[in-house]
């Protein structure tokens, strides 16, 4: 049985499933609930000054009849008392002592961070995050994204937190900024045990077309918020890694963003994350799903020979490189199975429409066509186009030719003249 | 213009046998089409609809403009999706059957654009510039309604010639009640001349208060939507007695008026074909509590369609496979049938007679055909006629279709008709089937 038993930058989990700071993880009868579901851990909603909110506050993508494969928000921190917050942390760490409480922070002054670290500890948490990633409200009062896009401030009010906490310390950062490894280092520098990442991306997220008010609406004005949810992984993927890859880079990360399921888990952790936060997914289908997460990666790991989970975090780092040095030579080319293959002919279209122009429809004969289409190997540049579109799971894969070249990258061909196959479709 | 249908009828106790989409439903349904190219769907629907565009449409919540692609390739696309026999159409050729994952509920789909058009009143199309051409249509249903929308689109002017006084043909008078009702129907047909220009005259039939040539003086074309005949009836003794009906004829009467019923506890459809299954399941719903299906072939052998003939079984009607009539008999009207076993090859057993209970009898065994509504016109004879049906035809089909469906709709059609193992010219006889123009 794969044991998997979370260390994240010294805080302790059962497993690395935790919530992150949000609506879910909003209160103590919630974060309670969320771990007798089997949540490993809780970033409890950001704690500061409590806030007075807007109405309404979420909006959502819909993408061909699936809702909210993307979800933006223009919420703030916790609008309940501090007095309140601490007495649901310290009940809910005295039941769950095995469980994660990281309790989530936004302030502003020096003194204002001394003392609500010091009562977030006496409450009993297992850890801290500086919430330097909120992209509306909080920004514009000098807090959440407006500290995370500034390296040194970051890192001078990291260093506060260092010095007056006695638990580790996670930077959640913001992917709001060109490039997220300066931050990263800022935070690192300042003396983070960790960072969490990502915080929502700046969004308007859609437009009322009959008011013409962008979404959500607040009476008959809107602004722009926080998108996350499926929609986001690959951008907090990227920047993971971007991280974890840096050879400067050194401490653990907190994954966070689209994830949905065990899957999503998995990407994160071979990219490095050490444990995992979800927020949307569960606003849209509650502390349930973490049963499948579990059950997900626990059979992964087992049937990838992993015992631990230190054996499959960053395990793909190494595979993450520049493109300058990937091989110009290796060459694939589309192979339809067609016992496989229904005749919709989507491949045909994409490939003329959006590709190289070569697949094409087989020619009637005796006028009963097969449907099966036919790829021109000479022309096909192995782009990955009609395998993405073809509905019919592995018809169309892509197979690996040997065109008699060596491999050879644009870095090696730059510098050493390695020689590069002939080009294909390129006329 | 039509006579009003009167609005009791024995048909007003149906309803419809599919039920219809709500917004949400159609709109998961679109979703899940693969907006395949050069669709397979489409191939198979013989109008040539744009089924994947019209279906994505509806996905985009453009329904207006997926109304508008139907109609653009089918005027009738409202009652086409309702009575179309979609499984052997374009649902039994969509690309998921392949898969094994449930086919797209296309007609369905179609029903939605189409009845919202129908509701909110959008009309697509004008009647174009007057080339100063006029074309005779003879028979007010699907195939000229049809016809005569494509032709004023092109400016000509279009005179509709109907024998009855109500039009829509069998859509009208013939479609089950489960599909479509009558007024359905003739609110359909009065949509589709709404493009304006269209003369329709009722009550004449030509052949007989006018003649076929005197169209052909009066018009540069003549089109002839007429459909198929009477019902054809078995030649056995006791066939004239009272309670004998043609199944055609009966469901006319069911779908424009009442009909009597009082006193049937028993009754026969003669016949294996889709009009023997309507009538099963028709007499079903109007209360006759034994209705079976007497068809002198083996039951996987029936013509009518498989899923039509599932849905009756389910429906709780009765059959008699390999056996056939030889004899009605009764006092003052028909009691009973005298029945003969049939073996496999439909050859009657010798000594096999009994006799089944009926009080009343529906002929499904057939219509006259086209060469024989061609007669029945005052056309010329049988051999000339074949020759000059068919260029008369085209004729009309060369102003009715654009150049580049005519010749798809044309290949597909003569594909199906030798799969169906008929001729390409059999098609002016499915005036009938409203979507063969
Ligand atoms: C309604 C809502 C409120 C949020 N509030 C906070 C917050 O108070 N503090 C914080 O650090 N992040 C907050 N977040 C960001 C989430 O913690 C998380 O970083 C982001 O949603 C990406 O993860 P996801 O794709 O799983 O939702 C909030 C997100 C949402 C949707
Ligand atoms: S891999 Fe790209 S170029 Fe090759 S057949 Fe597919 S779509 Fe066309
Ligand atoms: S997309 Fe796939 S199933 Fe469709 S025609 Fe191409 S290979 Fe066949
Ligand atoms: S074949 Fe099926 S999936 Fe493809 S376009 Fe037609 S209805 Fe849609």
């Amino acid at each position: 049985m794969p044991d998997l038993t979370t260390n994240c930058a010294g805080i302790r989990s059962p497993n690395p499933f935790w919530l992150a700071s949000a609506p879910p993880a909003n209160s103590g009868g919630q974060v309670q609930r969320a771990f007798d579901a089997g949540w490993g851990g809780a970033v409890w909603k950001t704690l500061g000054q409590p806030i007075q909110n807007v109405s309404s506050r979420f909006g959502a993508i819909n993408y061909s009849g699936t809702r909210a494969i993307g979800f933006n928000n223009i919420e703030l921190i916790t609008d309940r008392s501090l007095e309140v917050n601490f007495r649901e942390i310290y009940e809910t760490k005295k039941k769950f002592p095995k469980h994660a409480v990281v309790v989530s922070l936004m302030v502003e002054t020096q003194e204002e961070w001394k003392d609500i670290i010091k009562r977030s500890i006496d409450a009993g948490a297992d850890g801290l995050e500086l919430n330097f990633g909120c992209p509306h409200g909080m920004c514009e009062r000098g807090m959440g994204s407006a500290v995370g896009q500034e390296p040194l401030v970051n890192e001078r009010i990291t260093s506060w937190a260092v010095e007056y906490s006695t638990v580790p310390v996670l930077v959640k950062l913001t992917p709001n900024v060109s490039d997220v490894l300066p931050h990263g280092l800022a935070a690192q520098k300042g003396g983070a045990h960790g960072v969490s990442l990502i915080n929502t991306i700046k969004s308007i997220i859609a437009v009322d077309i009959d008011r013409f008010v962008p979404e959500p609406r607040v009476g008959s004005l809107s602004t722009n918020g926080g998108y996350c949810g499926a929609a986001v992984k690959p951008i907090a993927l990227h920047m993971l890694a971007r991280l974890t890859r840096s050879g400067e880079f050194k401490i653990p990360v907190s994954g966070i963003g689209g994830i949905t399921n065990w899957r999503d888990a998995v990407e994160f952790m071979l990219l490095g994350a050490s444990s995992v936060q979800v927020c949307t997914e569960v606003m849209l289908k509650g502390y349930r799903i973490v049963e499948d997460m579990i059950e997900g990666l626990d059979e992964y790991m087992a049937s990838h020979g992993f015992d631990t989970l230190d054996q499959l975090v960053g395990k793909a780092v190494p595979a993450f490189s520049e493109w300058g040095d990937l091989d110009l030579n290796y060459e694939t080319i589309a192979k339809i199975d067609a016992k496989k293959c229904i005749g919709c002919q989507l491949c045909v279209v994409a490939c003329h429409d959006g590709a190289h122009q070569c697949i094409h429809q087989s020619k009637e004969t005796n006028g009963d066509a097969t449907r099966v289409p036919v790829i021109d190997e000479s022309e096909c540049v192995g782009c990955n186009l009609c395998k993405i579109v073809c509905p019919v799971p592995d018809c169309i894969s892509m197979v690996p030719v040997d065109n008699g070249f060596a491999p050879a990258t644009w870095n090696q061909h730059v510098t050493e003249g390695l020689p590069l196959r002939p080009k294909k479709g390129a006329h | 213009m039509s006579k009003p249908i009167p609005t009791e009828r024995s048909e007003s106790v149906f309803s419809d046998f599919k039920h219809e989409y709500a917004p949400h439903q159609a709109a998961v349904e679109a979703n899940r089409c693969l907006y395949c190219s050069d669709a397979p769907c489409t191939k198979a629907c013989p109008t040539h609809i744009d089924v994947p565009e019209f279906i994505r449409k509806i996905a985009t919540e453009n329904v207006k403009g997926s109304a508008r692609t139907i109609f653009d390739a089918n005027i009738l696309g409202m009652s086409c999706a309702r009575v179309c026999p979609v499984e052997v159409l374009c649902v039994g050729d969509c690309v998921y059957n392949a898969m094994g994952v449930p086919p797209i509920q296309i007609g369905k789909l179609q029903r939605y654009a189409t009845d919202q058009a129908y509701e909110k009143g959008w009309r697509f199309f004008e009647a174009g510039k007057p080339t100063g051409k006029s074309v005779g249509l003879i028979g007010a249903g699907p195939a000229s309604l049809a016809a005569a929308h494509e032709l004023r689109r092109m400016g000509h002017a279009c005179t509709i010639y109907e024998k009855r006084e109500v039009i829509g043909g069998l859509n009208t008078t013939g479609v089950a009640p489960y599909k479509m009702r009558a007024d359905r129907s003739v609110d359909e047909a009065e949509w589709v001349l709404a493009i304006g220009g269209i003369d329709v005259k009722t009550g004449v039939e030509i052949g007989k208060s006018h003649a076929f040539e005197e169209l052909e003086k009066k018009h540069d074309a003549v089109f002839v939507g007429v459909g198929l005949g009477p019902d054809t009836r078995l030649g056995v003794p006791g066939e004239e007695l009272p309670g004998i009906h043609g199944a055609v004829e009966l469901i006319e009467r069911m779908k424009l008026g009442k009909l009597p019923l009082q006193g049937v506890k028993h009754a026969l459809v003669i016949g294996g074909g889709n009009t023997a299954i309507d009538g099963v399941r028709e007499l079903m719903v109007l209360g006759v509590p034994n209705v079976t299906l007497v068809y002198r072939g083996q039951e996987p052998k029936m013509p009518g369609y498989r899923h039509e003939w599932s849905a009756a079984r389910e429906a709780g009607v009765s059959a008699l496979f390999q056996a056939v009539p030889v004899a009605f008999e009764g006092s003052g009207k028909v009691e009973r049938a005298r029945c003969v076993r049939m073996d496999e090859n439909k050859k009657p057993i010798a000594g096999s007679e009994f006799n089944v209970a009926a009080e009343l009898v529906l002929m499904a065994i057939g219509q006259s055909t086209l060469g024989e509504q061609l007669a029945s016109l005052g056309h010329r004879d049988q051999k000339g006629s074949g020759r000059h049906r068919r260029t008369r035809c085209h004729r009309a089909q060369g102003l009715v279709r654009r150049r580049r469906l005519s010749q798809r709709w044309q290949r597909s059609r003569e594909r199906r008709g030798r799969r169906q193992g008929r001729g390409a010219g059999h098609s002016l006889a499915l005036g009938r089937q409203k979507c063969l123009i």
